[in-house]
């Protein structure tokens, strides 16, 4: 396939290999921030390939692993409802809440329907008039844009009947985190290619230099992963710490303005609970007060008193931030797989524990 | 593509009179009276018609020929009904078809049974069961009893079909999912991913440059051809000799030793191909390597999932198999699969080894390797 064959490229692979063998000297750990690197690495088995001097640890820039229980709770609480229909991208349905995922929820008949873009959602409601129709708006910078879109529409079109479960996130509040916390051993960072395309990476300038650490901005495919790796160990090797871009064909420093000025013009910063980690000041994004009517959690404030059990074996909260590998936990492979999944890192296709459990089997 | 010359015309079913009363199914055509019995008589037998169906009886007596039968039943449902490249009659007819053939059965005899949902169109019924004889004929079988019955508004998505099948094996074959072996290869008849994406392309609304078509087909005739050229590489002069002297395809081999054949077959529906190979490297206790780059994919399926991020290899077939059998009859099978019209695109993918047994790896794109493990459940588009 055009612009993606290219990147998966066995010669091209092979030679951004050896350049990265000639130019390392001593061991370096790296962490991919998104969850769809770790995915590309694992499923194209990258991490097998890489000198063994390169530890990569994954980061928490899995969307559907960061949501809280919290909120996952209020999506369950919100979708058996007999007067909601709920509407959410297909990987959060499998996610356990405290006692039940949205499946079981569907099972029992709520109406939960899994949609491609919160437009979809705009449609549903737009259909069915006499439902209240919440749309539960995950993710990081990527997804804000879109999402914030459907709030947009819905006020000019007066669709009063659509509201949003809101559970943004953002990757540079994960990053300062990451480096305040008294046990990290991350060396570099591969900035996630998705989030810089919509934010662009100006702000992850005053981080590099605050933690003196170099952020590379990097791409998804093998050889884009590659290419991202060697410029950050270059930078290791020479004892730089900045900003660069690996990912040139799809992000700019400003990033995409037009995106970035409807994102503040729906939400504002806020405290967030990332699961596993706990809540980091100003990480995440809330609806601003003029888009009130469209917030699932005032319209129906009842959700807003539950109370959550998080499972006691799950380490996810250490993966998320790179401690602990997959397989060091106890319960991997166990009592949690993709089938009977304990935390959020086993179900989503980018969760780092599922992406492990699915292609890395072989190494255990 | 309306020129598809072996797909039914869909638009020339009209209305037989004694139903043209009915534009749509009625509680009373599951009710055991009258309107059933017109439903019977004027649409399903002159449709199936056939000596065992109009026996008409409680059951219907059938004369199997000598030897192992294979027995199966699989049941339909899919929305939509019809889509590019099939209907839900045709994947009645050929999942149960196929599901025999799988076994080396030479399919025979299917039932079908029909939950209809009240309020659906006779006009889509008379569709469907028009595509069913049709796709009777072409897998060479005859549908010899049936059942009706109607489900009220709201309980059912139209109609679901139940096909049961009956296919003889002959004497001499044994495929099984325990059967491979470390040195057997891996076999796919063609692209893969093609029925799940077009599916979903309707349901979501997905279009692309080319449609994609469901490759909706029976398979039986394939795995006779393969059947037939896994013997040949393996048979003595003698008979040889007898299969020239005018014997049924596979002779009777039950008086010999039996003769090396294919190991294993699956059609790769459900869960594609990563599930297929994780069932049969379980069963066999065994483990299977194979690359990646080798397996056919269309270029527009392969898009649509980088759109989705779903994975080819995940994703469901109606009218592929793998097979898994020994290297040496591989160029003889491989080469009659790709004289067959549903094996053009046929591949060896890669081989069964001893190593980690249970456990299926890929050599993927960039020279790496991965292990394809089972789907967990329902197959869910990323976020981003």
């Amino acid at each position: 396939m055009k612009y993606i064959d290219e990147y998966r490229d066995a010669d091209l692979t092979r030679k951004l290999l050896a350049d990265i063998k000639r130019t390392i000297t001593r061991n370096w750990t790296l962490m991919e921030v998104c969850g769809g690197q770790t995915h590309s690495i694992i499923k194209s088995g990258l991490d097998q390939m890489l000198p063994p001097e390169i530890e990569l640890v994954h980061g928490p820039g899995c969307p559907v692993c960061v949501t809280p229980l919290e909120q996952v709770d209020k999506a369950i609480a919100l979708a058996s409802r007999p007067d909601v229909i709920f509407t959410s991208y297909g990987d959060m349905l499998r996610v356990p809440g405290s006692t039940r995922d949205l499946f079981a929820v569907k099972a029992a008949g709520g109406d939960v329907r899994i949609v491609y873009s919160p437009l979809d959602a705009l449609k549903i409601a737009r259909d069915n008039p006499g439902k209240t129709v919440v749309f539960f708006a995950i993710g990081f910078e990527t997804t804000a844009p879109a999402n914030a879109m459907a709030v947009l529409q819905a006020k000019a079109r007066g669709l009063t009947n659509f509201a949003v479960l809101v559970s943004h996130v953002t990757v540079p509040a994960a990053i300062s985190a990451l480096m305040d916390s008294p046990d990290v051993r991350v060396d570099g960072f591969l900035a996630a290619g998705h989030v810089c395309t919509v934010m662009g990476f100006w702000e992850y300038e005053p981080l590099a230099e605050k933690y003196k650490i170099p952020i590379v901005v990097t791409g998804f495919e093998p050889v884009d992963l590659l290419h991202g790796i060697l410029k950050c160990i270059k930078q290791l090797e020479a004892g730089t710490h900045t900003v660069e871009n690996a990912y040139e064909r799809s992000v700019s420093r400003e990033g995409n303005k037009p995106a970035q000025a409807v994102i503040r013009q729906v939400f504002e910063m806020t405290d967030r609970a990332w699961r596993g980690i706990g809540i980091i000041p100003l990480s995440g994004y809330r609806l601003r007060p003029e888009f009130a009517p469209f917030d699932a959690e005032l319209r129906f404030p009842e959700v807003q008193t539950i109370e959550t059990k998080e499972s006691p074996l799950c380490i996810s909260g250490l993966v998320l931030q790179g401690r602990k590998k997959p397989s060091e936990c106890p319960a991997f492979g166990r009592e949690c797989s993709p089938q009977t999944p304990l935390g959020a890192t086993m179900v989503s296709s980018e969760g780092a524990c599922a992406a492990y459990y699915r292609y890395g089997r072989y190494d255990r | 593509m309306e020129d598809m010359t072996d797909k039914p015309n869909l638009l020339g079913w009209t209305c037989p009179r004694p139903l043209q009363h009915y534009p749509t199914i009625v509680m009373g055509h599951g009710a055991g009276g009258k309107m059933m019995a017109d439903l019977i008589e004027h649409l399903f037998a002159p449709a199936f018609d056939n000596e065992w169906l109009s026996q008409m009886g409680d059951s219907t007596a059938l004369e199997l020929p000598a030897g192992k039968t294979a027995f199966t039943t699989d049941s339909f449902v899919v929305s939509p009904l019809f889509f590019p490249g099939g209907n839900i009659g045709e994947l009645a007819v050929y999942g149960t078809v196929n599901d025999l053939a799988m076994r080396g059965a030479k399919p025979l005899y299917l039932s079908a049974g029909f939950i209809l949902e009240e309020g659906l169109p006779m006009e889509t019924l008379g569709n469907i069961v028009t595509a069913m004889a049709a796709a009777c004929k072409k897998a060479g079988v005859k549908i010899a009893t049936g059942d009706t019955k109607v489900v009220q508004k709201g309980h059912g998505d139209g109609i679901y079909i139940n096909t049961s099948g009956l296919g003889v094996i002959p004497a001499g074959v044994d495929i099984g999912p325990a059967n491979a072996r470390p040195g057997d290869v891996v076999l796919v008849s063609g692209t893969m991913g093609d029925h799940g994406i077009a599916i979903m392309s309707v349901r979501e609304g997905l279009t692309f440059e080319t449609e994609i078509q469901s490759d909706t087909a029976p398979l039986n005739g394939l795995v006779e051809a393969m059947l037939a050229n896994a013997m040949d590489g393996h048979r003595s002069p003698s008979h040889k000799s007898k299969k020239q002297g005018g014997h049924a395809p596979f002779g009777d081999l039950s008086a010999g030793p039996p003769l090396p054949t294919i190991h294993c077959l699956r059609d790769a529906t459900r869960g594609g191909l990563a599930a297929v190979l994780n069932e049969l490297a379980g069963s066999s206790k065994v483990g299977i390597e194979f690359d990646e780059r080798k397996v056919p994919i269309r270029p527009e399926v392969n898009a649509a999932c980088e759109m989705l991020g779903l994975d080819p290899l995940y994703i469901a077939n109606e009218g592929k198999l793998v097979a898994i059998l020994p290297e040496e009859m591989a160029g003889n099978v491989l080469a009659a699969m790709r004289r067959h019209e549903y094996g053009k695109e046929a591949a060896i993918i890669g081989g069964v080894v001893s190593e980690h047994p249970g456990l299926v790896t890929a050599k993927t794109s960039i020279g790496g390797m991965r292990v394809v493990d089972v789907p967990a459940g329902e197959l869910l588009p990323r976020i981003c």
